[in-house]
């Protein structure tokens, strides 16, 4: 374009028009494009966006239940909760943790265990959780934190259902305690698919009735979906279903009974159990000593578990289900039992007891408990005085295959499958099974010791109540259970636990008859027990047991007051009554408690006093519920867990 | 009939087929307004207040004869240029950049005044310099063009001082500018791209292009203006989810809704079939305007009015690509649809100038 031009209007005009249509077509394909980001954004890639709006808009909040009330038979309450304001932090939300807690301490009293147990919960953690910091707040620490709620940002007091167990230790070992959810049970709640019922619940059920009725007890969660905004504030509620609650359970255990128990024992370790024959209902389950389960519930400090977990007496093993001892002369009835059913005796056969006994082409002699021996023996009389020659030879006659066989009836061995987690078996043995376990044979002396409930066999106090109900019912025997009755919050519906019948033994009433007359024998005059049976209105029927927990050795007297307290005897007693009509069943095992007739009897006596009489004993003074707990004292050593047979030669009364 | 006459007189003037789209885009920019805002009375009197001045200006404009318009470009762009200096010199910096003058009784904003002034500027001296038109002339036209764009650049306004560029491009475009200069500058502006990348760019500026690219780098800082508003439009589907209804509009997800982002609001609510009609609206009112800008007698109104008309469709293409993640975030407003006055006074001066220029063809002489 060089020179002058000469306009000409024509084609000045005829360019702009192309040149409008130009920059018309380029706005058009522009505008196309946007076209097609809307058709890929709106319908192509539609519900993922769409997911995306939802997920801002839509937040799921549990909503978690309250957990079931455990009662006992009177109504009384085992395990409740109760509201109260904790304070939480989210981490992720709160800055500088360790400024923040600084600044929380001249606002709420935060003490060194609680700033502990805030970095124990954080490190265990999941992100965006909210983890408390203090526990139980009180109504003028929550005021002043809402006053400065402003300078503390991600930190917030939240309204919590606490667990509480009014009465301490008396029910550790029954009810158990519910601890906050670790790593294990969030495992175990992912295998069986109930994870998503504990969003926004912190605890479950760890030890006992807590721990075997968890599913019960927890209830079902609720789930409130609530539209928020960008800044999370709640805008409405979408729908909600509501959490139910876990349901009531109402056990066979009686408060009061359990505390009588608690109190006879003393300052003694060792394990009670009581059953109603009539349905193998749990009347009261002790094992002391205990601990106060309400410590576990806020998370326990390292400090007191260790304490707990170390201590010399064992307060966290349940020794009704989980101590295993030599039964001891509360064998002998169910010995004498299997003499007569598989005809090794007659009521009427007597030995001579020279006070010992011996295995042809042995001199070593197998001593009764008394010295020169009880004279002519039958089998009721071996019963009253617990006659260990007598059993001695029987049980040498009978053979160790037979006498585990029918043993094994009674429930000896073998779970008693009462609704407890955690129950030991205890030990009937067999040839077989020593050769698996020692792989060494058997050899006939041990088969004349597990006679008078020494050696090899061992039991748990469960055990010898559920064997002791087999005598008082005439064999039939109940699965023992602690639940009684349950309520279905959402209906009211209260059901009842039906008694289960686990096994009726064929015994024959006559020699049934028998063995309960000298049971009967053993609480009067003559009996070894006679002293603790001393004027009853009821009939008493019983048998005494000590357990050796070291061997003497040939030709030495055992001397209570030379040996030390942890090498004791343990005393045990098993007793039902009214014997005409048993109502309850006692089985007691008092850790190196000694004799059987002095130490465990008169336990059982009281017990079964309070519960056919109503009559308290004197050393009974009620529990306080949540009163605080007193430790006890004990230089002892804890029960042997492990089925590992003591050294055992000689005498049992 | 004396009313009427008045009536006549008064929009003699306009355009009937421009005005009443323009009106329908007023109506419907209104309803989004007050979705957008919440259902605030407050906010939609001030957006209907916003309208009238600014349509009252439409009027008053449109009964400027283009040879006054002619007189006032080059003085427009002087005092424009001047204050412009004025604003790198002594202007207000706020939020990190120097774009305000303060005058004592108010504070302007002079970039504003150049959106019109330029291209007026541009097309009025190729107008003057239609007989003998050259190369040199172009040349010179575009050193006009880069003096106050390079201030506004510099403040720095990187969005103003683009679509300045563009409104003046469009002029030069329109006169008749060599393919050769066109192909020739977007060449130099690809080869100078990594230079203006790394040395004339601002971090923030680098990073919304980043951010653009993946807006899920940094989802709660810079990506999460496009996120959301990608969200909120996909989240429309095809028919939307209803007017006042958007989740996205009034859980407070949002940002800016009622201004920048506001077709994130309508998209939302009214989608797929929403948008087709919103971008068929533009189209027709782009459409009319070019129809209208070819009509007109003198080269300075075909250039202007011309200028105008595709500065007003960049507009609305830059917000939309802004909003439905296609282009970087930069402040511009959706063209009458946005809350807010002085891009509605801007908007609508400029189609007024549009109708101006077209009418008054009987009064002109060439």
């Amino acid at each position: 374009m060089s020179g002058l031009r000469l306009i000409n209007p024509e084609v000045e005009f005829l360019r702009y028009r192309r040149r409008v249509e130009i920059a018309g077509g380029v706005a058009a394909l522009l505008f196309l494009v946007l076209l097609f980001r809307s058709v890929w954004l709106q319908v192509i890639q539609y519900d993922h966006y769409h997911a995306l709006a939802e997920n801002n808009r839509i937040s799921l909040v549990p909503a978690p239940p309250s957990r079931g009330v455990i009662y006992d038979r009177q109504g009384e309450v085992l395990a409740q909760n109760f509201s109260a304001y904790t304070l939480e932090i989210t981490p992720s939300k709160a800055g500088r943790l360790e400024e923040t807690l600084n600044q929380l301490s001249q606002v709420v009293s935060i003490d060194t265990g609680d700033r502990k147990r805030f970095k124990r919960l954080l490190a265990e953690s999941k992100n965006f959780e909210s983890i408390p910091i203090r526990n139980k707040l009180t109504e003028e620490e929550v005021a002043r934190f809402t006053v400065n709620r402003y300078r503390f940002p991600g930190v917030e007091v939240k309204a919590r259902l606490f667990r509480q167990y009014p009465f301490g230790d008396i029910f550790s070992h029954v009810v158990g305690y519910i601890g906050r959810i670790g790593q294990n049970d969030l495992d175990r709640l992912e295998a069986s698919e109930r994870l998503a019922n504990y969003r926004g619940t912190d605890h479950i059920g760890k030890l006992g009735i807590e721990a075997s009725y968890e599913a019960w007890l927890h209830g079902r969660t609720g789930i409130e979906k609530i539209e928020t905004d960008s800044s999370g504030r709640a805008v409405r509620l979408l729908s909600r279903s509501a959490p139910v609650s876990g349901h009531n359970l109402y056990l066979h255990i009686d408060a009061k009974l359990q505390q009588v128990a608690e109190k006879v024992f003393g300052d003694y370790r060792g394990a009670l159990v009581a059953l109603d024959p009539r349905n193998g209902g749990v009347l009261a389950l002790v094992s002391k000593p205990g601990f106060d389960p309400n410590l576990f519930v806020d998370g326990i400090d390292s400090a007191t578990w260790r304490e707990l977990n170390d201590a010399d007496e064992r307060p966290l093993i349940n020794r009704a289900l989980r101590g295993v001892y030599p039964p001891g002369s509360t064998i002998k009835p169910f010995m004498g039992l299997a003499g007569l059913e598989l005809g090794l005796r007659k009521p009427d056969d007597s030995i001579s007891d020279p006070g010992y006994f011996t295995l042809s082409g042995s001199s070593h002699r197998y001593r009764d408990w008394k010295k020169d021996g009880h004279g002519m023996v039958d089998l009721k009389k071996s019963i009253v005085i617990s006659c260990d020659t007598y059993y001695y030879g029987l049980a040498h006659q009978m053979g160790i295959e037979r006498m585990s066989g029918f043993l094994a009836q009674f429930g000896f061995g073998q779970k008693s499958g009462v609704d407890l987690d955690g129950e030991l078996s205890g030990l009937l043995p067999t040839p077989e099974w020593k050769r698996r376990r020692f792989k060494q044979p058997w050899w006939p002396g041990e088969t004349v010791i597990a006679g008078i409930g020494q050696g090899y066999v061992l039991s748990t106090p469960m055990q010898l109540a559920v064997a002791t109900m087999a005598i008082a019912n005439n064999g039939v025997v109940y699965k023992p259970q602690l639940i009684r009755a349950w309520r279905d919050p959402s209906s009211g519906l209260l059901s009842h636990a039906a008694p289960q019948i686990l096994r009726r033994i064929p015994l024959k009433p006559e020699f049934l008859r028998l063995v309960k007359e000298a049971m009967v024998d053993v609480t009067l005059p003559g009996g070894t027990a006679s002293a603790a049976g001393a004027n009853t209105p009821y009939q008493f029927a019983g048998k005494t047991g000590t357990a050796q927990v070291v061997g003497i050795r040939q030709g030495e007297k055992y001397d209570e007051r030379r040996v030390a307290a942890r090498h004791r005897d343990h005393a045990l007693f098993i007793a039902f009554a009214p014997a005409d009509n048993p109502k309850i069943v006692v089985a007691v095992m008092v850790e190196n408690g000694g004799h059987g007739g002095s130490t465990a009897a008169p336990v059982a006596r009281k017990v079964i006093d309070y519960w056919l009489l109503g009559k308290l004993p004197a050393v009974y003074a009620p529990v306080e519920p949540g009163a605080a707990v007193q430790e006890e004292e004990l230089e002892d050593a804890g029960p042997a867990e492990e089925p590992v047979p003591p050294v055992v030669q000689g005498a049992a009364q | 009939m004396i009313l009427r006459a008045l009536f006549t007189r008064l929009f003699a003037h306009l355009d009937g087929p421009l005005v009443g789209l323009l009106a329908l885009l007023l109506l419907l920019g209104s309803s989004v307004v007050f979705s957008a805002s919440g259902e605030n009375p407050a906010k939609v009197a001030s957006h209907f207040l916003n309208m009238s001045v600014a349509l009252g200006a439409m009027l008053l404009v449109s009964h400027i004869p283009p040879q006054r318009l002619m007189q006032f470009a080059l003085l427009a762009y002087v005092v424009g240029v001047v204050l412009l200096l004025g604003v790198a010199l002594f202007g207000i910096v706020v939020n990190g950049s120097r774009r305000w003058l303060e005058l004592g009784v108010t504070r302007i904003q002079p970039s504003e005044l150049m959106r019109l002034a330029v291209p007026m500027m541009l097309a009025w001296y190729l107008h003057y310099k239609q007989e003998t038109l050259r190369a040199r002339d172009f040349a010179i036209a575009g050193l006009l063009l880069l003096l106050p764009v390079s201030f506004i650049a510099k403040q720095p306004d990187l969005g103003t001082s683009l679509l300045i560029t563009a409104s003046g491009f469009y002029v030069l475009f329109l006169g008749g500018l060599s393919w050769k200069v066109i192909i020739g500058a977007a060449v130099t502006a690809g080869a100078a791209l990594p230079v203006v990348w790394n040395y004339l760019l601002h971090d923030y500026q680098r990073q919304r292009v980043l951010t653009l690219i993946d807006p899920a780098s940094d989802p709660l800082g810079a990506g999460y203006h496009i996120i959301q508003s990608t969200i909120a439009v996909g989240s429309g589907g095809v028919a939307g989810k209803g007017w006042m209804s958007g989740t996205q509009t009034h859980l407070d997800f949002l940002p800016e809704r009622s201004t920048d982002f506001i077709f994130a609001v309508y998209s939302e609510e009214f989608g797929l079939i929403g948008n087709l009609f919103l971008l068929l609206l533009y189209a027709a009112i782009i459409w009319r305007g070019l129809v209208l800008a070819s009509g007109a007698p003198s080269l300075f109104g075909r250039l202007f009015a011309g200028a105008i008309v595709l500065t007003f469709a960049t507009y609305a293409f830059v917000n939309m690509g802004m909003v439905s993640g296609i282009l970087p975030v930069v402040g511009v407003p959706l063209p009458l649809v946005s809350y807010g006055g002085t891009s509605m006074v801007t908007v609508l001066v400029g189609f007024g100038i549009v109708m101006s220029l077209v009418t008054h063809k009987k009064l002109v002489k060439t």
